[in-house]
């Protein structure tokens, strides 16, 4: 088991014929993933080569899945179009739209997460993420697979680099799904949606989540550990020494005023039981610890 | 991207908010001749992106034209919490008698935007929201919906206006949705809003901040920038394409993705502690295509920074493979030349790390050192920098 992302997923690439996609759907198919079907708008009819597989390519979501029941999108499409090729996705019901796109106006992403929610049946990943793995089954975005392997820890994180570190620390245990959220101010899935689901999947042990300065979805998560999650967590916040009203690089990462701050993170999530490390190898060790 | 007020006003009267005449000026004559043109009684205001310039005599109001001449003198050039007066506005006078609140922003929480009103206005609404909360209505916008004049209707009677004034402030809620809405902002507050003597409803104040991702749809947003408020490093950073912080520290940081650097800015301030309290001197993010190009850029910025003693270099490879790092390190010293003076400490990891350090031990710069672990590499560009004397 895995959590959002399993055996089952047939992935359509959402602007693969762009340079991004072209070369992230190489490494997705070279991870394993079965990625069935690309969309760019105007090149349906054509054939993408790569790695020795021919992927079709369609003019539109919905025709990709008809053709060939594709049940997850991984778009990297420019965020001029990244809320039409959202919109076109929930519309083809699409079970698990992931955004890679980084830069998507805030207004779009309120508009296709609405419009995802009120769906029902599509969900909806970053933007501004580097998409999730579950290591030796599929990958779905950005994430290197040769870091690690299958195992016990489940990883949530608004950052792509540090799932990457976070994963190397922790190689030689293994990951069951390693999902990074994005780190723009509105985000489709949740730290509270990720930990729910690695609470209810039975190989999950132990759960690493990693947050950032900005928003309060670190404290809001740190209330539902403690009411719902029985699994051990340990936790890890960047951005202690941003300064107020600046913005760190995710355009989600400000501490404005007294709100977001990482300090106020921290101690959300330890009084909610949960370790949190001052590094990430500090963090890595105190996973250990517990396992 | 935060708007001065003058810059908020103008765009509000633009979409129709209502609000009193008012021009900007970067002179005492400047300021004159504005406050001729508007005629009677003005009101000279500092142009500062922080609250608080009442309390610190940036807000004065004139009755005559020597009395504007005093207080832009006055004011110009004044320090508001570190912040320098380069502009006043000069605002029409008006004859109040009550101030109200009312905001649009996104929730970031809820994943939707957020209307707040209230009819105590002239106060921080974080005050209200704390002291009398029975005072404060918030509602919910569906982005899909957005506010239409029944749903501001029913906002302004939540947040019990009087009956008398219901329908204007509806109406200026209206204009105000149109202003979050087509300009792409994050953040529409005005504060206060206004009844005058003469029963109009006016945005005396207001606060705008635009979202700099919209960009490409507003190339009219580029002119509300304002370089000479930024730090010089930053607007050279920018120009460059990258993403930069200038911080008061004294290490250097150059790392690859947004979580990670803020991460190694932290581990580096601890490691400070050991070393006399340095700290880094910024944050800088080079992305997943860490080319010579970028890398020389990025090291160019940092070493043009006086108060710079040493650089910690810190990318794990995930997409990024590390001898591409390090090729882009080693021409970049060669780039520099004599410019690049400061020790470099470097932290590889990940995609391709073995050639990495191959690459720059062959190298072998007398500058450049490296470490295994991001804790160590932090540590030691701390003790280099502690060396150095702040």
């Amino acid at each position: 088991m895995a959590i959002f992302l399993d055996g089952n997923s047939r992935i359509l690439v959402q602007g693969i014929t762009g340079s991004e996609g072209t070369k992230h759907t190489k490494r997705m198919l070279a991870s394993g993933s079965q990625v069935v079907a690309g969309v760019t708008p105007g090149k349906g009819g054509q054939t993408v080569e790569i790695e020795g597989h021919a992927i079709p390519v369609f003019n539109s979501a919905q025709e990709a899945r008809a053709a060939t029941q594709a049940n997850v999108s991984v778009v990297f499409v420019p965020p001029k179009f990244t809320k039409g090729a959202v919109i076109e996705a929930v519309d083809a019901k699409i079970e698990l739209v992931v955004v890679i796109t980084e830069g998507v106006p805030v207004h779009d992403s309120a508009e296709f997460f609405a419009y995802a929610q009120a769906s029902k049946h599509t969900r909806l990943i970053g933007p501004n993420c580097p998409g999730l793995i579950s290591p030796g089954i599929s990958n779905a975005g950005i994430i290197p697979a040769d870091i690690t392997k299958k195992g016990p820890v489940g990883l949530v994180s608004k950052s792509g680099t540090l799932t990457y570190q976070m994963m190397y620390e922790l190689r030689d245990l293994g990951f069951s799904t390693c999902i990074g959220i994005g780190g723009d101010p509105i985000i489709g899935t949740t730290h509270i949606d990720a930990l729910r689901a690695f609470e209810a999947d039975p190989e999950t042990k132990v759960i690493v989540m990693i947050g950032e300065i900005g928003g309060d979805a670190e404290e809001r998560a740190a209330a539902f550990i403690k009411e719902h999650v029985t699994k051990p967590v340990v936790g890890y916040v960047a951005g202690f020494t941003a300064p107020e009203g600046k913005t760190m690089g995710h355009a989600g990462a400000i501490v404005s005023g007294s709100s977001g701050t990482a300090q106020a993170k921290k101690e959300a999530l330890e009084a909610a039981g949960v370790r949190v490390g001052k590094t990430p190898s500090e963090t890595a060790r105190l996973l250990r610890e517990i396992l | 991207m935060d708007l001065y007020e003058y810059q908020a006003r103008d765009l509000f009267e633009s979409h129709g908010v209502p609000v009193l005449k008012g021009s900007v000026a970067t002179t005492v004559a400047e300021a004159v001749s504005a406050a001729e043109e508007i005629g009677g009684v003005v009101v000279v205001k500092a142009q500062v992106k922080v609250g608080g310039r009442g309390k610190a005599g940036g807000v004065k109001v004139a009755k005559t034209i020597d009395e504007v001449r005093e207080h832009a003198t006055n004011i110009l050039g004044m320090d508001i919490k570190g912040h320098t007066v380069n502009r006043v506005m000069i605002a029409q006078g008006a004859s109040i008698v009550e101030e109200y609140y009312v905001s649009i922003l996104v929730d970031r929480a809820h994943r939707q935007y957020l209307v707040m009103a209230s009819t105590a206005g002239g106060v921080e609404i974080e005050q209200v929201a704390h002291e009398t909360p029975e005072l404060l209505a918030m509602v919910g916008i569906d982005p899909l919906k957005g506010i239409d004049r029944a749903l501001a209707l029913s906002i302004v009677q939540q947040a019990k206006f009087p009956s008398d004034i219901e329908g204007q402030v509806a109406d200026v809620l209206v204009t105000l949705w149109k202003v979050f809405q087509s300009e792409d902002a994050t953040l529409v507050e005005v504060n206060p809003l206004v009844k005058t003597s003469d029963g109009r409803i006016i945005a005396l104040d207001g606060k705008v901040s635009l979202d700099e991702n919209a960009d490409f749809r507003h190339p009219d947003h580029e002119a509300l920038v304002d370089e000479s408020a930024t730090d010089p490093l930053e607007v050279a950073a920018k120009a460059k394409n990258l993403n930069y912080v200038k911080l008061d520290g004294e290490v250097g940081i150059i790392g690859n993705g947004a979580g990670l650097v803020m991460s190694t800015l932290d581990v580096v301030a601890y490691a400070g502690e050991n070393f006399g309290g340095v700290r880094p001197a910024n944050f800088l993010d080079i992305g997943g295509g860490a080319s010579a190009q970028v890398m020389a850029d990025g090291l160019s910025i940092i070493l043009s920074d006086p108060a710079v003693k040493s650089v910690f270099v810190n990318v794990f490879g995930g997409i990024t493979s590390c001898d591409a790092v390090a090729n882009g390190i080693v021409q970049a010293l060669s780039m520099l030349g004599d410019k690049a003076t400061k020790p470099l400490v470097v932290r590889l990891d990940g995609n391709n790390v073995l050639e990495g350090r191959r690459i720059l031990n062959e190298a072998n710069h007398p500058l450049v050192e490296q470490s295994d672990t991001m804790d160590g590499a932090a540590s030691r560009a701390a003790e280099l920098a502690g060396k150095a004397g702040k």
